[in-house]
């Protein structure tokens, strides 16, 4: 974990209520994708934690929905605005335990980081494949990005509108075989993807969080292997130990 | 030069400021990020006979200059305590530490007090009678004066340790229960725990804890704190670790001259994990500024 200030390089709605802020800094505590920054706020007492997008050099991508105060906040910071991060945070994905043929599922809010977890796998040699939930063709956002990385990239829309009609799990049916998973959304699709699964894998969680860097025991849950904190043993949490 | 140092009973802090319960862990997560020696003391986590998860989540809610929490002493149990997390702190922390007890019995308050008593890195135990996430528990023994004085005086006959006990703001007279502790044989008393709080999500329009209420802290509640150091101070003369919101080296010397012999700094350090080691090289600048030569002279200062 570090604590740094980053400045503001850009900051631009993607859909309606979905923006991507690019921060400039010292990035040298963040490890591996799936990890988390912890945003100082003005005039808010808890930061707000949210998941790294991309990483290039100093240069660290986020994208964040307007779901509060606090997003609603960060969707008003203009570029040249300093801002103070814990980063570093949390587990992050562990690529090394993924086969070659790995899939990547995330359901809104939960894609940008399994943005970075692509381009990881991409490094290590593996061949991954995405896909991507959302409600409808309006909220759809990073499907050009993945598909730049020339992987295969399935989306699917709730109501029909875009792609695949259904959830990732009625894509996770037409993508082929796949020797690994690696999931992020929300509870009830991670849910949905660990029944539907039919391989070992990795799944990201979300808590509300006091400090999220794992000193005031706020995020806690079970799991087969005893307590963990959401903001320092997981997000990600492995199949095996996830208790539902 | 100026004097950081106070004395708590025959302990010499170097200066006043130690992170409080439950908002340091055991120290682990803070000291790859400064060096923990500098710190006054440590309370650790607090501590109860058997291992527990707590409550539901969520446990974490915000508010104006504050937060509340409803954790629920999750905690691994005295006996990994004692066997992991004590030799673990003992590495990275060389100083005497404040070891926070909690329990639902007064056997189980005993059973951690006489734990601790024969750890050689605690320097203080500190028995927290006031949480208020436990139903029907610990709650109790911090409602009532001679409940209070009870849990003081059992575990004042285990061990040779100082004893502080963490008194609840949740009170109808909190002087008139630190007096009891007082008479009792309490060494000392900190003050004040979380204040019993609630917040409503407008979009569920339920309580945003699934505990319902939590404990409200941060620097929000730092003048209630304040008061109630004050009262005490006139009531007792024991020395008083102070607590609740202090987040600045200003606060600390306010909390000092309403009475406080150390202070605890909680919920800043979640908000902000470098508040003490920030609080601690601040202070020499404000104790100049206000002229103030030795912090033990500013004791309640005030009165």
């Amino acid at each position: 974990m570090k604590k740094s200030i980053f400045t503001i390089e850009n900051n631009e709605r993607l859909t309606n209520d979905v923006y991507r802020i690019m921060l400039s800094g010292d990035t040298s505590a963040i490890s591996a994708a799936g990890q988390f920054v912890n945003i100082e706020l003005d005039g808010l007492y808890l930061r707000r934690p949210i998941s790294v997008c991309d990483l290039e050099g100093t240069m660290l991508t986020l994208i964040y929905k307007v779901v509060g105060r606090g997003t609603e906040k960060m969707s008003l910071l203009t570029k040249g605005k300093k801002l103070d991060l814990l980063t570093g945070l949390g587990n992050g994905y562990d690529t090394s335990k993924s086969g070659d043929n790995p899939v990547i599922i995330g359901g809104g809010v939960g894609v940008p980081p399994l943005y970075m977890l692509a381009k990881k796998l991409i490094s290590a040699g593996k061949k991954p494949k995405a896909i991507l939930g959302f409600n409808t063709k309006s909220e759809i956002f990073l499907e050009d990005e993945f598909s730049a990385l020339g992987i295969d990239v399935y989306v699917a829309s709730a109501d029909g509108s875009y792609g695949i009609k259904g959830y990732v799990t009625d894509a996770l049916r037409e993508c082929g075989a796949y020797d690994y998973t690696f999931s992020c959304g929300p509870e009830p699709m991670l849910k949905a993807v660990y029944n539907a699964a039919e391989t070992d894998g990795q799944y990201s969680f979300e808590e509300r969080m006091g400090c999220g860097f794992g000193a005031c025991m706020g995020c806690t849950c079970e799991t087969k292997y005893g307590f963990k904190r959401i903001c320092k043993d997981g997000p990600v949490l492995e199949r095996g130990e996830i208790i539902w | 030069m100026v004097d950081t140092k106070v004395v708590l009973n025959n302990i010499v802090l170097d200066n006043p400021i130690i992170p409080a319960s439950g908002t340091f862990g055991y120290g682990a997560e803070f000291t790859e990020l400064y060096d923990l020696n500098i710190l006054g003391s440590i309370s650790f986590k607090g501590t109860t006979l058997n291992e527990r998860f707590g409550n539901k989540t969520p446990r974490i809610a915000e508010c104006e200059s504050g937060m509340l929490n409803s954790v629920g002493l999750q905690n691994p149990g005295l006996k990994a305590v004692c066997e992991h997390e004590l030799p673990n702190l003992a590495q990275i922390y060389k100083k005497p530490v404040i070891a926070n007890i909690s329990g639902f019995s007064l056997e189980e308050y005993v059973e951690c007090a006489r734990a601790m008593d024969k750890k050689e890195n605690v320097g203080i135990i500190e028995v927290n009678v006031s949480c208020p996430n436990i139903h029907g528990g610990g709650m109790s023994f911090g409602v009532l004066p001679e409940a209070a004085a009870e849990v003081t005086k059992a575990v004042k006959a285990v061990t040779t340790k100082p004893v502080y006990i963490k008194l609840s703001p949740n009170v109808k007279d909190i002087a008139a229960i630190a007096s009891a502790c007082e008479e009792a044989g309490a060494d000392g008393l900190s003050l004040i725990n979380t204040i019993l709080a609630m917040r409503i999500d407008l979009k569920t329009r339920k309580p945003i804890l699934a505990n319902k209420m939590g404990g409200m802290s941060g620097a929000a509640i730092f003048p209630i704190a304040l008061r109630m150091v004050y009262q005490v101070y006139e009531s007792v003369k024991i020395p008083i670790i102070g607590m609740g919101g202090i987040s600045s080296a200003e606060d600390v010397v306010e909390m000092m001259l309403a009475g406080a012999t150390a202070v605890q700094v909680g919920a800043a350090n979640l908000k902000n994990p470098f508040a003490c080691k920030e609080i601690i090289e601040d202070l020499p600048r404000v104790m100049e500024k206000y002229k103030i030569s030795s912090l033990c002279d500013i004791i309640g200062g005030a009165h």
